[in-house]
């Protein structure tokens, strides 16, 4: 299925590391505000994807990408500014990462980067993305702590506000909720669905009803190969395109 | 080792297979005590020696006020005085300037090896960093009595190249490469997340070498410059050679001076063992050992503090 006027779009994408290919002739595209859900077992290349786009894969040594990426038409590989490019999109790592530093300082990290110096617009971007997290209630009256003394799921809440910091574009999430309990994660997943109002999400994960419950689209890799990319209820139905998918997805992999 | 046979070996261990197994574990654990304590009696066994030649001048006429505030040091003459102010102020000169160049210089080349060098070039950077380290520091006096000197003199037009300056040099060269080799683990030692998840939301590597890994180290990297501190402080043959030798408050970088461990250097060997010269010798370095003790304790309190934070 091709996407009018595709937010992303990846063509013939191709990614070694050394002489191992992690993802072979991937053509991909993604629609303005959708969510697109990634699902795939591991090793399948969902991890390589997220960091073609937003280019910290080419800082791995060995690592090497070919093809066509492009934001709105624009290729990402042409592009001079590598941080204007990371600061377009939000990226949550599947185990929270707090940088050693109070939550507050966490959150107006990007900001800073990006030049912001005021105080009262700083605070303002801090409790945005902290309520737009769910995770104000909780850290409100402690902006001060440590970033790093906040439980697994509240640093992960975290990393969500601070991918959405910059305001994102695009919003790629990695097996986020593998750190973090059945409750927080579907809090969440009402985050995503109001998010998606006003950003394209990537959601990569490991729990295909997570995919399911919340992606417009679905797309299957395995192995480096994509499988096959559809309308969510398809994917999921009785009748995906090939085989492997159906097997994947209803759980009877071998 | 999923075979229950071996399992219910393990569990129904004969009693005097057992036996041995404690006795071994017992062995172990009092080598490591015995280790661990015999560091912290060497310690104190140095300072007691020291302290024992000394104290019998300490506390048998010797002028303590003159001894660190007055600048006269005669300890020959026939009415010896015992001023050490000026090798205090010498040393502490030489030290502060050595770390004025050196941790600039150290800390930058930490960060250069350890985040912007790559491959080659980094294995390369620290084999000659290593070879620094390696170098006597007699050579050190040697290249500041024939290099540095005439290049002093050149340079500020002074009539001798022998002085604070020259000394600092060779001592920030000299301390240069254990804040790097110590300052490169302490960056290393930050987990890789942070540089990626800074990086991801678009920090530049400057940006994240200042606002999160300098910030991150800053425990191990305050350890690299005092450890360089300390060896700056001890140093002895290279200040030896390049400060001048002359007994002075010095007032100008380019001044000459002449440091507590130099005056140790030069006079020990020429003193009767138990004269009162001998003992203010000892007297100082006591006093050495205290400066850096004070050092070391400072160190300890300011990480403390930063980890409470
Ligand atoms: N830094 C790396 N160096 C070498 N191989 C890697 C590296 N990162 C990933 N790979 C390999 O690339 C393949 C895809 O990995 P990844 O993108 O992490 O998959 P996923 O996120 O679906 O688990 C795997 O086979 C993995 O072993
Ligand atoms: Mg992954």
């Amino acid at each position: 299925m091709v996407v009018k006027h595709a937010k992303i779009a990846f063509r013939d994408l191709r990614v070694r590391y050394g002489d191992k290919t992690a993802l072979e002739d991937v053509s991909l595209e993604v629609a303005p505000n959708e969510i697109l859900g990634i699902i795939g077992p591991a090793g399948s290349g969902k991890t390589s994807l997220l960091r073609v786009l937003n280019r910290t894969l080419e800082q791995t040594a060995g690592a090497k990408v070919t093809g066509d990426v492009r934001i709105d038409g624009e290729d990402v590989y042409r592009m001079r500014d590598v941080s204007r490019l990371r600061r377009r999109i939000g990226m949550v790592a599947p185990l929270p990462v707090g940088l050693p530093m109070s939550i507050y300082d966490n959150v107006a990290f990007a900001p800073r980067m990006a030049g912001v110096t005021d105080r009262k617009r700083l605070e303002v971007i801090v409790e945005r993305c902290l309520r737009q997290a769910a995770l104000w209630d909780e850290v409100e009256q402690r902006l001060g702590d440590l970033g790093t003394k906040l439980s697994g799921g509240q640093q992960q809440r975290l990393t969500i506000a601070r991918a959405l910091s910059h305001s994102p574009e695009i919003l790629c999430l990695d097996e986020f909720s593998i750190a973090i309990d059945p409750v927080t994660t579907m809090r969440i997943e009402e985050v995503l669905k109001e998010l998606r109002k006003h950003m394209t999400i990537l959601l990569v994960t490991n729990l295909v009803q997570q995919a399911r419950r919340l992606a417009d689209r679905t797309a299957f890799l395995l192995l480096g190969e994509l499988v096959e990319v559809g309308p969510t209820e398809e994917v999921f139905g009785r009748t995906p395109r090939d085989r492997r998918t159906f097997e994947y997805v209803h759980g009877h992999f071998g | 080792m999923d075979d229950p046979g071996d399992n219910t070996r393990l569990v129904g261990r004969s009693p005097a297979r057992e036996r041995l197994h404690r006795a071994t574990e017992l062995v172990i654990e009092t080598v490591i005590r015995v280790c661990g304590v015999s560091a912290v009696i060497f310690v104190f066994g140095i300072f007691y020696f020291v302290f024992r030649e000394a104290a019998p001048l300490l506390f048998g006429g010797l002028d303590l006020g003159q001894l660190l505030t007055s600048s006269a040091w005669y300890p020959d003459s026939s009415n010896p005085r015992y001023g050490a102010f000026a090798l205090i102020a010498g040393t502490l000169s030489v030290t502060l300037l050595a770390m004025l160049i050196a941790v600039p210089l150290g800390l930058g080349a930490a960060v250069f090896v350890s985040e912007f060098c790559t491959g080659r070039t980094k294995e390369i950077l620290k084999i000659v960093i290593e070879l620094l380290a390696a170098i006597p520091s007699v050579v050190w006096g040697f290249i500041g009595l024939v290099i540095l000197n005439p290049v002093i003199i050149d340079l500020f037009d002074t009539p001798v190249g022998l002085n604070i300056l020259n000394g600092a040099i060779l001592l920030a060269l000299m301390s240069v490469p254990i804040m790097v080799s110590i300052g490169e683990d302490a960056l290393k030692a930050v987990p890789d997340a942070y540089r990626e998840a800074a990086e991801a939301m678009g920090a530049t590597r400057w940006q994240v070498t200042w606002r999160v890994l300098l910030p991150a180290a800053r425990n191990g990297l305050l350890a690299a410059v005092l450890l360089g501190v300390g060896r700056a402080v001890g140093e002895t043959m290279a200040v030896l050679m390049a400060t001048g030798h002359s007994v002075n408050v010095p007032d100008s970088p380019l001044d000459s001076v002449r440091t507590i461990t130099a005056t140790i250097a030069a006079e020990l060997g020429e003193t009767a063992q138990g004269s009162n010269h001998y003992r203010v010798l000892f007297v100082l370095g006591s006093l050495l050992f205290l400066i850096t003790f004070l050092v070391n304790l400072t160190a300890d309190l300011v990480i403390r503090g930063v980890k409470k934070r």
